[in-house]
């Protein structure tokens, strides 16, 4: 097991995060991709312990593994060694929906502008990460691209800015069309194709502890040569949707209720087909939120 | 270091202390220790309902988030009882509920931040067939056993094979006594069975006052696993303390009723560690009394304590795993020797072993 003082402390939104990890891998992308994250000394009160590290025995020469802990609980089954990075993020997102229930968690992105929110909740393949990668990349802020934190408290949006994650097609688009973003390197034949993480934006990362008003929920589909159309839901199947979507809405029970049909209330929600013309996606966006603020 | 982590929270968990108060450190220590050993809702309510610490605000967020999910528990058992009544009624039986599920049914303090997996109720054996039977329809199904296994259940264990449900996914345990029947120790289930009260403003049932303290004892003490061995002994503290706040009465009746139950030899192994770890308010007497009832050897004494508390430690390396280890399985054997005859033991503790070294080489 790495040493106590081999561990990093970081501050990750709302969360400090205990690392412990001696794979290349993870310490390269730790440092390129989170270089703008506070960090803490190891004193502090830590959310989540976490170790990535190779198994004992053969597995540690041949096809070589590596096995994702929180603390002392290892809720995976091991992932080949190269994916080390991803899985890093991946198990880092399955401890907040798992452990956060101060927040109701929906599976969405989720940017910002003006102090508004824009959510954007999506099932794999909806394209929810790359219009957000785009968007991010076009002065939007980004709260997150995976999972979007609700105080129940409150009803504000809490940012948990974290590398986003885009997959196959998507790398070499937005790597081509924004060509200052910085990535980690590709992965590839991951369970969800080839994955690479783009670091994001430093004033994201700084302003992490500023809330933002959920004003705008879209719900993405992406297919491509498709006009772009924008249709308005209602509140109840906007509601529905959102639940289904959120990771402990089941968890909260009657306070997961509330905080989802006031936050339903104070939002416009819309089904919204493109065909990945995103200057087209970010004016229409920039016109929402607009209106949202009227 | 290591050991102020335990020493932190036990601290905690006494209910009759405030304990120190620890710097952010320490508390992440606790919580890690709490989390292996299923304890982190508990610290929850025990810092709200009690008021016995006053964690601070980064620590709250923690505990804040066990008690949501352990409310969430709660709206499931509460469901799962409900439709489990039906099943009962329908059949003409009580619904008799025990452990976690029964504490968390009755609103006990032992039920406050209590998590688990599966809900357990007791039947009369003579009903599991017709019980098992009407199960099916209301969805439930045994999870598929291989010949040995069932065989183990169907004929030395005290409860059926794990049942679930298809669409909800919850777990159900029937139990038809409390220990296993090839247990030397088996008490006499229909004597369970008569003393068990209604559970306040419901149709549901649950075992009496005295019966549910040694049910958890002999549950800590005989069921082999330590896993959750401390938060086990942290029910039966709660238990004892708001019994004997209810009843006056109660240390004798306990007492009187281990010894009619045979069950004298768990109860003190488990009240002396409960005086032992969390402070729990016990008269000497109370254990010199159980101690000649069971017959315990002073070099017994000291051999079975030493090993008790050192199993009773949370299985983490903050708590100096090996003699935990060592300890955890000294009291494996020991309950399999308890629980089943040589003649059945050796068979048995053989193909586990090897079932066990034969799956660690598939992985």
């Amino acid at each position: 097991m790495p040493s106590h003082d081999a561990a990093r402390v970081l501050q990750i939104g709302p969360f400090r995060v205990r690392i412990h990890c001696d794979i290349p891998a993870v310490k390269q992308g730790l440092d390129r991709l989170y270089a703008d994250y506070p960090q803490h000394p190891s004193s502090v009160f830590c959310d989540f312990q976490i170790r990535l590290f190779p198994p004992v025995g053969i597995r540690r020469f041949i096809r070589k593994q590596v096995i994702f802990a929180f603390d002392q609980f290892i809720p995976f089954k091991p992932l080949p060694y190269n994916q080390a990075m991803p899985f890093f993020e991946w198990g880092l997102n399955w401890c907040i929906s798992g452990y956060a229930h101060r927040f109701l968690i929906i599976h969405a992105a989720v940017i910002e502008k003006h102090g508004k929110a824009l959510m954007m909740p999506g099932t794999p393949g909806a394209g929810k990460s790359t219009l957000c990668a785009a968007l991010v990349n076009q002065g939007w802020r980004l709260l997150s691209d995976e999972l979007t934190l609700i105080d129940c408290q409150s009803g504000v949006i809490q940012p948990v800015p974290r590398p986003v994650s885009l997959k196959n097609q998507s790398i070499d688009l937005i790597a081509q069309r924004y060509p200052d973003a910085i990535f980690s390197p590709v992965v590839n034949d991951t369970l969800k194709g080839s994955v690479a993480l783009m670091k994001p934006p430093q004033a994201a990362v700084v302003r992490a502890d500023e809330t933002a008003m959920p004003a705008v929920v879209v719900f993405p589909a992406f297919q491509p040569n498709a006009e772009l159309s924008l249709a308005p839901l209602s509140q109840a199947t906007a509601f529905m949707k959102l639940a289904d979507l959120s990771f402990n809405y089941s968890v909260l029970g009657s306070v997961g209720f509330d905080v989802l049909a006031n936050m339903v209330a104070d939002c416009r929600a819309y089904d919204f087909a493109y065909g990945g013309d995103f200057d087209q996606a970010a004016e229409t966006f920039d016109a929402l939120l607009g209106d949202a603020a009227s | 270091m290591t050991k102020l982590a335990f020493t932190d929270l036990l601290a905690k968990l006494r209910l009759s202390e405030s304990g120190d108060c620890l710097s952010d450190q320490r508390w992440e220590q606790v919580v890690r220790l709490a989390r292996s050993s299923g304890l982190v809702a508990r610290l929850a309510l025990y810092a709200q309902r009690f008021g016995s610490f006053r964690p601070p605000e980064s620590v709250a967020w923690t505990l804040q988030s066990a008690h949501s999910y352990w409310l969430a528990q709660q709206r499931i058992v509460q469901w799962e009882l409900y439709e489990l009544e039906k099943v009962c009624s329908f059949l003409g039986l009580p619904l008799i509920v025990l452990k976690g599920s029964a504490y968390c049914a009755a609103d006990l303090h032992a039920g406050l931040g209590r998590v688990f997996n599966d809900i357990d109720i007791l039947l009369p054996k003579s009903k599991l067939g017709e019980f098992k039977e009407a199960l099916k329809w209301h969805g439930w199904y045994q999870l598929p056993l291989d010949r040995y296994d069932q065989h183990y259940y169907e004929h030395w264990m005290h409860e059926l094979p794990p049942m679930r449900h298809i669409k909800r996914g919850t777990t159900l345990d029937v139990h038809h006594n409390i220990v296993p029947e090839t247990c030397s120790l088996c008490p006499n289930a229909q004597l369970l069975l008569d003393a068990a009260v209604n559970i306040d403003g419901t149709a549901y049932w649950m075992l009496s006052p005295e019966d549910r303290l040694l049910h958890s004892a002999t549950h800590l003490m005989l069921g082999g696993e330590f896993d959750n061995g401390l938060r086990d002994l942290t029910d039966i503290d709660l238990l004892l303390r708001q019994a004997c706040d209810d009843d006056a009465d109660f240390q004798r009746k306990l007492l009187a009723r281990a010894a009619q139950l045979g069950l004298a030899l768990p109860l003190f192994y488990a009240l002396w560690a409960c005086k032992a770890l969390l402070h729990t308010p016990l008269s000497d007497s109370v254990l010199h009394e159980l101690q000649s009832t069971a017959k315990l050897g002073r070099l017994r004494l000291k051999l079975m304590t030493a090993i008790l508390l050192a199993a009773l430690r949370p299985s983490h390396p903050l708590c100096d795993g090996l003699g935990v280890a060592v300890a955890r399985w000294l009291l494996y054997l020991r309950s399999h020797w308890l629980k089943m005859p040589p003649q059945l033991l050796i068979p048995h503790l053989l193909r586990k072993a090897w079932l066990r070294l034969s799956n660690s080489e598939a992985h």
